[in-house]
């Protein structure tokens, strides 16, 4: 896509004079915004400025000629969920509800900033997509974003919403993870739009997502049907330039509006809806074949191109005077389109990354191609594995990558949670069923402590499961782990059968006041809503003995001893039981922010126990020393080392100096 | 692609790259390029490995830096930098922070930290040029800074003055941390300037 930019930058060249203006989202992302501008003068020859980034060490310094406040430009500089956010804003979205999950979170952060806009936070993906089908069915724009593994959850009302249509135009944002960046799975979300029967458009960049999500709502009321938009990680995180636009209103009106037959979908109801999402998907090919979402880009004809998303740009890069059928909607395809393609082309080829999803349907259509036979169905893809892929011998010489000791991500220093995985660790016996947050960081060694993760919600029930496997031989060994707003979200099913069908494990609840591993949002347990606004907080106890549970006991995880004395209380009952581990995330700007008391260690009492180091803790290390330096330091010779805290990490949580049974771990001035 | 031109930031989650690739970002924009950045959220950020790719050119497709093919790799702990070997040519600019950060297994003293772990680059011909951000941010008067300290020391290599950044740090960086702010951009860009 040309932008405006790349317009104002070929003026540049031809004038050696260009004005730039930008405007800056300031740090918040707060609508109003900051306009700043330039008029750099370039060097007078536009080879010189191309120079300038062929060799950005040997380039003369542009010297700033002016620089002045103007206040008309669009250009701003955003990332696909910021512009989706804005886009979604601009096309009259009135109601939207999602569930934080990377790399979706920040559309929703980002779409509650802007005024006009109801936004929420979701206990579920599931609830979130009703939600949005409730404010389309009273007449409005709707919007529900999730990651790609909630569209499973949330696949119950999809599949029917398509039979329903809309009144207000509804789209429903999947941010898939391809390579798993943060997530357990990497699952093509594509082939919802083929199973459910609902159009589906992917941008490739920033600014793209921005003009597609606006056509995304004309589409769907104009087509009566829910829309599928999808984008990867390398679309939601990435920022480009892009313009802002012009504020759109629904064709729809806002009211209650009584539509049974499209609306109550009995069985009878259905199967006439059922004929009409086949003449919608009819009527949507049509679109599919016009140069609205798909374009042919023709250049060199020995090579043709299909490809979508990302991939696109990597197309792009790789073969950049190749032809290109680049496809804005994945669903329906362009059959008439792509067979006038293919036989423009000598040798055709579809790039898209995981499943082949359009390869196999244009195999399907009797068409020969290349796909997967040379393009991995694993992981990303690059422009490097693009052109690799397609021409091995391109493949420049690298230099070998070092062998490093490797830095994962662990639970920060002072986490909550590292109190009760230090005490699951120490319990051998036990199998730990795991969930989705930062506490499945649990996993990672020192502490290695949980035994299984599949999903979300997917502890408590995995234990019962086993528990009803095992029988006695269980008993007193399953524990399942899973943090406050993980409970909301699924959670509370799995703790319902628990207590129905008699199960005797200990749900571990790591209440932490926030959902934290996509990045401190509020959930229904902490009082606030998406705004930071005071809300109604489910009390999680109080939860638990409504459904039936007879022992709950809320514990600070900190307290490494009650910590322990709770786990092994619970574990010795012979009935379902709940420990509620209770501290703030250590992320929350109140704990972030406040003066912290730190530890720090009397090296001189160090007994080399390493008690404090087993905890994992960053803020943490310890030094080797020879038997040399153990005397000179006055410790026993066979004193392998000592452990040190660095004060400027640690935030005073106090769980190693419980340990240390040497005062040699101290509050600093005490 | 020789007409884009890269530049690779790596360090530790919470070091302050995404800010520092930040004000580049708007510094070559404010240049008259087309820019796009690619950054890893989520899981990642919990102190693990994290980087940000930063590319720009006349027109920019890929968000993504080929392996071989970073112009400029800045990295703000050292083992960080050897990390992406495989992202450099024989051309490429390192900078790097001297600040070590152990990763888990150096910190539980299971393995040392590598010793001259940037002779890996070093040994390939690549210039390297080392920055003690963490020092020159503390006498700027604010270690936070170090990240600054880096983006000045980087800005050397790039084709805009110090004005275009200055402008930036004025306008994108809250008032009470311009001017420790700007101190630590000079003085890291006096090192290569």
């Amino acid at each position: 896509m040309l932008s405006f930019f790349t317009c104002l930058w070929q003026r540049v060249t031809g004038e050696g004079q260009f004005l730039y203006s930008l405007c800056v989202v300031t740090a918040d992302n707060k609508k109003e915004s900051l306009f700043i501008g330039f008029v750099v003068r370039f060097a007078s020859h536009p080879g010189e400025a191309d120079e300038a980034f062929k060799s950005p060490s040997k380039a003369e310094n542009i010297k700033q000629e002016q620089v002045k406040k103007v206040t008309d430009s669009k250009q701003l500089w955003m990332s696909g969920n910021e512009a989706i956010a804005m886009a979604a804003y601009e096309a009259g979205v009135k109601v939207a509800s999602g569930y934080p999950g990377t790399p979706s979170t920040e559309i929703m952060e980002n779409l509650s900033r802007y005024e006009g806009v109801y936004t929420e936070w979701a206990p579920n993906e599931k609830v979130g997509l009703e939600v949005a089908i409730g404010a389309s069915f009273a007449g409005v724009r709707a919007f529900a974003t999730m990651k790609h593994v909630g569209v499973n959850v949330a696949a119950d009302p999809l599949f029917t919403a398509s039979y329903t249509g809309v009144r207000g135009g509804l789209v429903i944002l999947t941010a898939d993870d391809p390579e798993m960046h943060s997530s357990q799975n990497e699952q093509d979300n594509r082939n919802y739009a083929y199973a459910a029967k609902l159009p589906m458009l992917e941008p490739s960049e920033p600014a793209e997502a921005k003009e597609l999500l606006k056509q995304a709502f004309e589409l769907s009321e104009k087509f009566d049907t829910p829309v599928l938009f999808r984008i990867t990680t390398r679309v939601a995180h990435v920022k480009g330039v892009l313009s802002k636009g012009e504020m759109m209103q629904s064709e729809a009106s806002c009211g209650i509006e009584k539509v049974p037959a499209k609306m109550v979908m009995l069985p009878g109801n259905a199967r006439n809806r059922r004929k009409v999402v086949e003449e919608r998907m009819a009527l949507l090919r049509e679109v599919a074949e016009s140069d609205q979402f798909n374009v042919i880009e023709n250049g060199d004809n020995k090579r043709g191109f299909i490809t979508g998303g990302v991939s696109y740009l990597y197309v792009k890069e790789a073969f950049p005077e190749a032809s290109v059928l680049k496809l804005g909607m994945s669903w329906p395809l362009p059959e008439q389109k792509i067979r006038e393609f293919a036989a423009g082309v000598d040798e055709l080829f579809i790039v898209e990354e995981l499943d082949p999803f359009l390869e196999h349907h244009i195999k399907g259509m009797g068409i020969e191609c290349h796909g997967k036979d040379l393009i991995p169905n694993q992981g990303e893809l690059n422009t490097s594995i693009v052109r690799t892929s397609i021409d091995p011998d391109s493949a420049p010489e690298l230099f070998a990558a070092a062998e490093l000791p490797m830095r994962p991500p662990n639970m920060c220093a002072g986490c909550p949670h590292r109190g009760v995985f230090f005490n699951l660790s120490k319990m051998k016996d036990i199998f730990v069923s795991g969930d989705i947050g930062c506490y499945t960081l649990g996993f990672l060694p020192p502490l290695s402590a949980m035994d299984s993760c599949v999903c979300m919600g997917a502890s408590v029930t995995i234990a019962h499961g086993m528990a009803k496997a095992l029988g006695d031989e269980g008993k007193g060994k399953l524990v399942s782990v899973i943090g406050d707003s993980t409970f909301v979200h699924t959670g509370i099913n799995g703790l319902i059968n628990s207590v129905y069908n008699d199960s005797k494990t200990v749900l571990v609840i790591l209440d932490n006041r926030i959902t934290a591993m996509t990045g401190q949002q509020n959930n229904p347990t902490t009082g606030c809503n998406i705004k930071g606004e005071a809300a109604n907080a489910i009390n999680i106890e109080e939860l638990c003995r409504a459904v039936g549970v007879k022992h709950v006991e809320v514990v600070n995880p900190h307290d490494i001893q009650a910590c322990k004395k709770a786990l092994k209380t619970a574990l010795d009952l012979d009935e379902m039981a709940v420990v509620i581990s209770r501290a703030p995330c250590v992320l929350l700007p109140e704990i972030k922010n406040a003066v912290h008391n730190p530890y720090l260690t009397a090296t001189e009492n160090c007994a080399g126990c390493m008690a404090c180091v087993k905890l994992g803790c960053p803020a943490i290390s310890w030094i080797n020393i020879t038997p040399e330096e153990a005397v000179a330091k006055g410790y026993k010779e066979k004193q392998k080392g000592f452990a040190v805290i660095n004060e400027v990490q640690c935030n005073g949580c106090g769980q190693c100096a419980v340990l240390c049974k040497f005062e040699a771990i101290n509050r600093k001035g005490e | 692609m020789a007409d884009t031109g890269n530049i690779l930031f790596s360090g530790v989650g919470g070091q302050g790259i995404l800010l520092a690739s930040e004000v580049t970002a708007h510094a070559l924009l404010a240049a008259g390029y087309d820019a796009k950045k690619s950054e890893v959220h989520g899981m990642a950020q919990r102190g693990g490995s994290v980087t940000a790719q930063l590319r720009y050119g006349k027109k920019v497709y890929s968000p993504l830096i080929e392996p071989g093919r970073a112009d400029i790799l800045i990295a703000f702990e050292m083992m960080e930098a050897a990390r992406y070997l495989l992202y450099l040519h024989s051309e490429s600019k390192v900078i790097v922070n001297t600040q070590q950060i152990k990763p888990p297994s150096v910190a539980m003293g299971q393995i040392p930290y590598p010793a001259g772990v940037l002779d890996v680059i070093t040994e390939k011909g690549v210039q390297v040029v080392t920055v003690d951000a963490f020092d020159i941010a503390r006498d700027a008067g604010e270690v936070k800074a170090a990240n600054v300290v880096m983006v000045g020391a980087m800005s050397a290599f790039l084709p805009m003055g110090a004005a275009v950044y200055e402008e930036i740090i004025n306008t994108r960086i809250p008032e009470r941390f311009r001017e420790v702010n700007l101190k630590a951009f000079a003085a890291g860009r006096k090192i290569t300037a």
